[in-house]
């Protein structure tokens, strides 16, 4: 219910959501014109495109490519427009990535650059 | 705006105000800091519950405690924050930090707060915000040099957005907070402190700055309970008060007649003092209850008896103190003082004063407040007390069971304006009641000992017979004719 909120679909152009508008996507946004459920599903919250925030997507597509490349779906939220979203999912800190699936929910924050605690943080890679 | 003129935001905090000369600075924001269990969390919510009140409503950033936490201990201090929630004029959000649940991957910012803030101040059209603590961010994230420069840049975000705002934070081992939240808050910052000695609490606050604005620099005791929170400006007060002409009687004829004026100054403080069983507490009911036949109050603070058997033991020497009682004019508060701590006796004080606003206040017996702590602790909270009540123009009466301050050299004596001492004697093979006036300031007064009578009919005040007054006197071996 909580994703029934601004997001946009992560491929294609990084045109922001008019304000006060619904985005095209509904409950789940995907990455492939499918709209298949995948069995990843990660959020990346922002606040406006700025150069940490477009680094971070970047780093998290490619991350995901090289990872789980057909398997994930990355929805964008951008806080600027939908600034009621930030309560719902306790964000504070901007770029916040969410894997929202699989469960248990996880929050890895900053700007993705450092690939390995990616991988930690996503649990795709053991702690060692 | 001039430095000089700083606006001020009232906190509705009973003494707070008084010692900021009006409150908190407007527009700007002010740290609050303490360590747990000093009521941080409780000051931001009475300044939030306050504005409220008076049509400025307020925003409540929360990273300790869920909303319906903050809603119930609220309510312990008779504050219904859901009523405000629900009428729009507080707004709660609860911002969760879990640290387990966090990862952190490069830089970040605190935008996403910023954006809460915002919305949360545009929604209810905020015009304070309390943030309740910061410490939180912290403990959740790791980058420290990165959330300084957020929190930085949040102390300035909200100055611009023009509302009063309250931060918290923990105190540091040697500095003021953990995280030197102080550098970054420049115009108003507020030390509670919460100390336990020998099992009693006490609670202080210190101005530690206050930009463009002159405030005291002492420590305040300050009060938590189902009243809210009262600071207690009582260091504030000088000696500039009144000193009226006005002759009030005690109530004992026999002994207002001692004084060449026929009666006590108003707002002056008595003491009577003597051993157990000499009398002290029916010269003071004796005060309490004339000031009610005058339509005026009393407040009686007793410290060793209950209110029934006040009521029963002066009712059996004619002091009848039920139709005060009845009348509303006569209050008296029962409680053994070790229950609490000096600087609580002091607020608690205050607060009655304030409240009942009585012209005469009896403490009965002040030797009690020993228990409580130095002798220099208990002569400055006396001297407090004493100051207290004559800015306010009460009459006070203190009673003293005998002890060490019933030397002349104690410096209590000074405090005192009218003091009658009591002692128990043995005349002609029997026991009496002696009394005598031991000073009384600005006035004439006779230094007879005289003895004192109790029975049903009241308080009788007999001069020694000259015969027996005679007598002693050859017996000491002094020429007779004195007194």
């Amino acid at each position: 219910m909580r994703s029934r909120m601004g997001s946009r679909q992560a491929e294609g152009d990084h045109d922001r959501t008019p304000e006060g508008s619904e985005p095209a996507g509904a409950d789940t946004v995907v990455d492939e014109p499918t709209g298949e459920v995948k069995e990843w599903q990660l959020r990346l919250y922002v606040a406006g495109e700025t150069a940490r925030s477009t680094a971070a997507l970047a780093n998290l597509r490619r991350i995901c490519e090289d990872h789980l490349a057909g398997k994930y779906s990355i929805e964008v939220v951008d806080l600027l427009v939908r600034p009621q979203l930030a309560k719902g999912e306790q964000i504070v800190a901007i770029p916040t990535l969410v894997r929202r699936l699989p469960e248990p929910v996880r929050k890895i924050i900053g700007d993705l650059s450092d690939r390995d605690r990616v991988l930690i943080g996503l649990d795709l890679r053991p702690k060692d | 705006m001039s430095a000089r003129m700083i606006e001020h935001c009232p906190t509705g905090i009973a003494g707070l105000d008084e010692i900021t000369s009006g409150g908190l600075p407007a527009g700007r924001t002010t740290l609050i800091s303490g360590g747990p269990g000093c009521g941080k969390t409780l000051f931001g919510a009475t300044f939030l519950v306050n504005g409220a009140r008076v049509g400025e409503p307020g925003v409540f950033i929360a990273f300790e405690e869920r909303e319906d936490e903050i809603i119930a201990n609220a309510a312990s201090l008779g504050y219904d924050l859901q009523q405000l929630v629900d009428d729009g004029l507080i707004e709660i959000d609860y911002v969760q930090v879990n640290r387990d649940q966090i990862y952190q991957t490069g830089d970040f910012d605190l935008a996403a707060l910023f954006i809460r803030l915002d919305l949360a101040i545009r929604t209810s059209g905020a015009k304070r915000v309390f943030i309740d603590t910061l410490e939180i961010l912290f403990a959740g994230l790791d980058d420290t040099v990165a959330l300084r420069s957020e929190l930085r840049r949040l102390f300035g975000w909200l100055g611009e957005r023009g509302v009063t705002s309250i931060v918290t934070a923990e105190r540091g081992d040697t500095s003021l907070t953990r995280h030197g939240f102080e550098e970054y808050v420049s115009d108003c910052v507020i030390l509670l402190d919460h100390r336990v000695t020998d099992q009693l609490a006490t609670r202080r606050l210190r101005i530690v700055k206050f930009r463009g604005s002159a405030h005291g620099l002492n420590e305040y005791p300050y009060l938590i309970d189902d009243a809210g929170i009262s600071v207690i400006p009582i260091t504030s007060f000088d000696l500039s008060y009144a000193a009226s002409t006005e002759i009030i009687s005690t109530g004992i004829a026999d002994l207002d007649a001692m004084f060449e004026p026929g009666g006590l100054f108003r707002g002056t403080t008595m003491m009577v003092s003597g051993g157990s069983g000499t009398g002290k507490t029916s010269f003071a009911a004796s005060v309490a209850r004339a000031a009610c036949a005058r339509g005026e109050r009393a407040s009686y603070f007793a410290f060793e008896e209950s209110v029934s058997q006040i009521v029963r033991n002066m009712g059996s020497i004619g002091v009848d103190l039920t139709t005060a009682i009845d009348d509303g004019n006569l209050q008296i508060v029962a409680g053994r003082p070790t229950q609490i701590g000096l600087e609580h006796h002091l607020s608690v004080l205050h607060r009655h004063v304030e409240r009942v606003r009585p012209s005469v206040v009896i403490m009965d017996p002040i030797t009690d407040f020993e228990a409580l702590g130095s002798h220099d602790d208990i002569k400055a909270m006396l001297v407090r007390m004493v100051d207290f009540l004559k800015q306010r123009g009460i009459t006070s009466v203190f009673t003293s069971l005998t002890s060490r301050y019933d030397t002349e050299e104690s410096s209590v004596s000074s405090l005192i304006d009218t003091w009658i001492q009591l002692s128990n004697e043995e005349r002609d093979g029997r026991l009496v009641r002696a009394m005598y006036v031991r000073k009384s300031r600005g006035m004439a007064h006779s230094e007879r000992v005289r003895v004192l009578e109790l029975d049903r009919n009241g308080i009788t005040l007999r001069r020694v017979d000259d015969e027996t007054e005679r007598k002693d006197a050859i017996q000491d071996g002094q020429p007779a004719g004195r007194g």
